[in-house]
């Protein structure tokens, strides 16, 4: 695998040349199309790939060029997009056996978006199975491998969204981020992921996992392409109800306007804290420098509530889930394993059609919303999460924009932590912060680990605060490049 | 009292006095809204099974819930028309499983519902007070076939999720009812109050009315409450009557030998006149309520909440009472709450303004018109008060008066006196009369002197030879009159 744009130009070059002329929307697509029938045996970073209907829609593009129509923004550009999208016509299994052959009968909204900015589908990425993962091994599809070490888990739960962008796949791909879904996969195979401000993508269409802490998000190899990609896909719809009404910000409005007089909190609790390994922490500080330099106002900030992110979160997110995934029940689409009456037909649809990991979510949900415990585990959880809002709005009083690690590690070895559930939910320490909030968040490559694993660092930012965001994220890729020209 | 615990569930005849039944009523109401409660499906009665239905009411994977604004409008006009509070409010999910539930949830209002505390007033002055009415989804309908009909001896069951997310609101009194009469009265005065807003068709034999009755005994005199029980499954006010009959029944012959009543819920079996055990309250399902995250609170404005109340068309009450005013007649009397109760109050109104009699268009409305509204004409009001004058003016008689209305009703028509005229009626003058009962009288001789020596059941005998004599056209008031007279 070559680097992470896959030798190619970024996704926002592709789209200036195809609406230009100069590139044909079906020659590009037939490059990314080689690379995977190449390379996706051994990453599987596919569950899906839709090569057909993806020439198709180039060839659209190409007419619309040729007959002198807008294209769109990303004319000519593919995009994979995580499985638990839903596309109409086309498997939609959230890397789960109880989806089995169920064809969804409209697209997301995303998904309508991406078409009508010119956008190329090529196809659905693996995940952990329903999102409910940080290593894309709890997929029934088997695991997706990083694209930097076949040998090293991707991050989950889009890990094949990541891994897509990562070995040159796709140049840009959507994930769905309730934990850290999008930012630790990308933190892990060295590519940008970007979780918006809640309410600021609409989630029409995307398979809940835990309703009020899921957001559709962009992969890119650069910052320019993941800002690029979430304009197109942000604002209001009318179809989700938490769909913010506001007009959106704009991600790629200040790119290139540097970080000078802008003010940034390096946060202690997700950044020097146990269980973080001290590289990673080491990068951080290197990105704090860079933006130091810059010309930014660099401090430590403490966000008190944020340790209880952890255990809220795995509360919160398997309470909605219990309740998400009840339809699943074999009634009316999927797997259905036939039972003597109803009762063991549900019983044996879900036993066999959901993976442990779910079952496991399942019940711990189940639980937290049962009467008499119901305001010991769900109530306190939301309590905390009112804290931890409250802590970060502290703390942009002062602040601009935040800084943290984004994973604790680098990417570790399949099948390390399969075993080991907790090691596994620490994955998402410092990424699920930002869910519980609803703030956007975005990691960027920032260097490598002594294994030569790619490293993040996290860009926090308060709600619809990302302009700033992508502008600070910018500065450190701008930085993470000038660092690895000195030691090159 | 027999001293014998009863072998079965049949109660024994016990001595009801001594006892006071204590009901209170959950009526689910469909509001006759052109779409869905969270989508933009019809809804619409006696479609075809499953085409009313899209991805969000199918519960398919990704869908996502959107209110209805005329729903919300509804529900308030309802809660309003209640004396409630109109509340901020939210949703909840309400979890269990069932085929009829596409998400295996129900979207319902719980601890936060958008009307409180209101009341409705029984013709006749009892105040039944409303605990709250909130809104919901309702669920599809299972036809069960072959086995004992019900979902775990059939041999296959049919779901049609056309009446799936359909809105209702869900009306709960307390417990002020006292007997089966009151809680027939308040479904009555309530079905009436819904219908006037405009909420509700008010059709339970389509299910749009449902009624579920909480039923207790206790010794009269006592202000505790006994342990109720939940009965479902009554389709009429009929059964209503019975079930709660039934049911308080069974628990004084319980409690009068000594047993318990024990909390559960029940189901009316309509063929048998019973009711059964479904579920103790030891079973009952934890619903595990937890707030719906993919909608957000409803709070509408004061202004919205008081032009809905500005809008709100007169309720029964105060129409009965207008009735009154206008006729003289007892606003809670049984010809004045049907003819309210039927809509028909406008064509009182109408008569008493034509200086027609409003007793007697009342009378007239509350039996010939009531009886005959089943398949008949639209009654025109304006042939209406003309037909009212004719009798009043004595130019038909009442049996002729009826006739025509009848035949207004059966057949339509505007001009009562072109019926009557039709039909061979004309009222006889009073000299005509006069001549009439002459002649019978001369005809009688021996009868006529009984008759003038005080033997007064004669005057039915003279009634019936002028009713003869003059085939039918006598106004017989008139001829009574005349005979007394003649005998002075
Ligand atoms: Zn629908």
């Amino acid at each position: 695998m070559s680097g992470p744009a896959g030798g190619r130009g970024p996704a926002v070059e592709l789209a200036a040349g195809v609406r230009s002329g100069e590139r044909r929307a079906i020659d590009a697509l037939e490059d990314y199309l080689v690379a995977i029938a190449e390379g996706d045996d051994q990453i599987h970073a596919f569950n899906h790939v839709m090569a057909e209907s993806a020439r198709a829609a180039a060839a659209a593009v190409d007419e619309a060029v040729a007959a002198e129509r807008d294209p769109g923004p990303l004319a000519g550009v593919p995009v994979a997009l995580k499985d638990n999208l839903c596309t109409r016509g086309v498997p939609t299994t959230c890397s789960s056996r109880i989806l089995d052959s169920w064809l969804p009968p409209y697209d997301a909204t995303v998904v309508t978006r991406l078409r009508h900015a010119g956008a190329v589908i090529v196809g659905k990425t693996n995940l952990d199975e329903f999102a409910m993962g940080s290593s894309t091994e709890n997929s029934a599809f088997g695991p997706t491998r990083n694209p930097r070490n076949l040998d090293r888990v991707p991050g989950g739960s889009s890990g094949g969204s990541a891994a897509a962008v990562a070995a040159g796949f796709a140049p840009l791909a959507l994930g769905s981020d309730t934990g850290g879904s999008i930012r630790q996969p990308a933190a892990l195979c060295g590519v940008v992921g970007a979780k918006p401000t809640y309410g600021l993508v609409s989630r029409y269409g995307l398979v809940a996992f835990a309703s009020s802490l899921d957001q559709i998000g962009p992969f890119g190899a650069t910052v320019g392409d993941a800002a690029a990609l979430l304009d197109v896909i942000s604002g209001h719809d009318h179809m989700d109800s938490t769909s913010l009404p506001s007009a959106p910000p704009s991600a790629a409005a200040r790119l290139s306007d540097g970080v000078e007089g802008l003010r940034v909190g390096v946060v202690t609790e997700l950044t020097a804290a146990e269980g973080i390994a001290a590289e990673v922490v080491a990068r951080v500080r290197q990105a704090a420098d860079a933006l130091a330099a810059a010309g930014a106002k660099v401090e430590d900030v403490s966000v008190p509530a944020a340790v209880y992110g952890l255990s809220a979160y795995y509360l919160i997110a398997p309470a909605e889930a219990s309740s998400n995934l009840a339809r699943y029940d074999g009634v009316r689409y999927g797997l259905r394993v036939p039972g003597a009456d109803i009762t063991e037909m549900y019983g044996q649809t879900r036993a066999a059609g959901f993976g442990a990991e779910v079952k496991r979510r399942i019940m711990l949900g189940t639980y937290a919303l049962s009467a008499g415990y119901y305001d010991a585990y769900y109530g306190q959880a939301q309590r905390v999460r009112t804290l931890i809002i409250r802590d970060f709005e502290a703390a942009y009083e002062t602040f601009d924009v935040l800084l943290s690690a984004t994973t604790p590690t680098t990417a570790f070895e399949i099948g390390a932590k399969t075993s080991d559930p907790l090691s596994m939910y620490l994955s998402d320490l410092c990424t699920i912060p930002s869910n519980l909030a609803g703030h956007p968040a975005i990691t960027v490559p920032f260097g490598t680990g002594t294994d030569g694993m790619p490293i993040g660092v996290q860009v926090l930012a308060p709600a619809l605060g990302e302009t700033v965001m992508f502008q600070v994220a910018a500065a450190i890729e701008d930085a993470a490049r000038a660092h690895e020209e000195a030691v090159r | 009292m027999s001293t014998e615990a009863p072998a079965t569930d049949a109660p024994l005849s016990p001595d009801p006095s001594g006892w006071e039944m204590v009901i209170g009523l959950e009526v689910h109401c469909e509001l006759r809204t052109a779409t869905k409660l969270f989508c933009g499906c019809r809804n619409e009665f006696g479609s075809p099974a499953n085409t009313n239905v899209c991805p969000v009411c199918l519960g398919l994977p990704g869908s996502l819930p959107v209110i209805n604004q005329m729903a919300v409008e509804y529900a308030m006009r309802i809660g309003l028309a209640l004396h409630c509070h109109v509340e901020p409010s939210i949703f909840h999910r309400k979890n269990y499983f069932y085929p009829d539930m596409p998400k295996d949830y129900q979207v319902s209002q719980y601890d936060q519902p958008i009307n409180l505390d209101g009341w409705l007033d029984l013709p006749g002055g009892t105040r039944i007070g409303i605990e709250r009415a909130h809104m919901e989804e309702d669920t599809g309908k299972t036809t069960h076939v072959g086995g004992g009909g019900r979902i775990h001896d059939a041999g296959y069951s049919l779901v049609d999720y056309n009446r799936a997310g359909v809105p209702l609101v869900e009306i709960v009194s307390r417990p002020d009812l006292r007997s089966s009469a009151d809680a027939r009265s308040y479904v009555d005065e309530l079905r009436s109050v819904l219908v006037a807003t405009g909420a509700s068709d008010g059709k339970m034999e389509e299910g749009s009315l449902r009624v579920d009755a909480n039923v207790s005994v206790r010794a009269a005199g006592s202000a505790e409450l006994g342990t109720r029980c939940e009965i479902k499954n009554m389709n009429s006010l009929r059964s209503l009557g019975r079930a709660i009959e039934y049911e308080a029944a069974r628990q004084i012959a319980l409690l009068s030998d000594g047993g318990r009543v024990v909390q559960e819920t029940r189901h009316w079996n309509e063929a048998e006149g019973t009711t059964r055990s479904m579920r103790s309250k030891e079973e009952a399902f934890d619903y595990r309520y937890f707030p719906e995250p993919d909608l957000v609170p409803l709070a509408p404005s004061a202004s919205w909440v008081a032009a809905v109340a500005y809008a709100l068309p007169p309720m029964p009450a105060e129409r009965r009472a207008r009735v009154a005013a206008a006729t003289g007649l007892d606003g809670d009397s049984d010809s004045v709450v049907t003819v309210v109760r039927l809509d028909l109050d406008s064509f009182v109104m109408a008569a008493v303004d034509v200086g027609a009699d409003g007793a007697l268009a009342v009378r007239r409305l509350a039996n010939e018109v009531a009886a005959h509204l089943d398949g008949a004409r639209p009654l025109d009001p304006d042939a209406f008060c003309r037909l009212l004058l004719l009798e009043s003016q004595g130019k038909l008689t009442t049996a002729q008066a009826r006739e025509v209305l009848r035949r207004l009703l059966s057949q339509g028509g505007s001009d009562p006196a072109a019926v009557a005229a039709a039909l061979g009626f004309e009222a006889m003058g009073a000299g005509d009369l006069g001549d009439a009962v002459d002649g019978v009288i001369a005809a009688n001789p021996a009868e006529w002197a009984r008759f003038a020596a005080g033997e007064d059941k004669l005057q039915g005998f003279f009634i019936g030879k002028v009713k003869a004599a003059t085939a039918g056209k006598a106004d017989l008031k008139a001829v009574s009159a005349l005979l007394r007279e003649r005998r002075a």
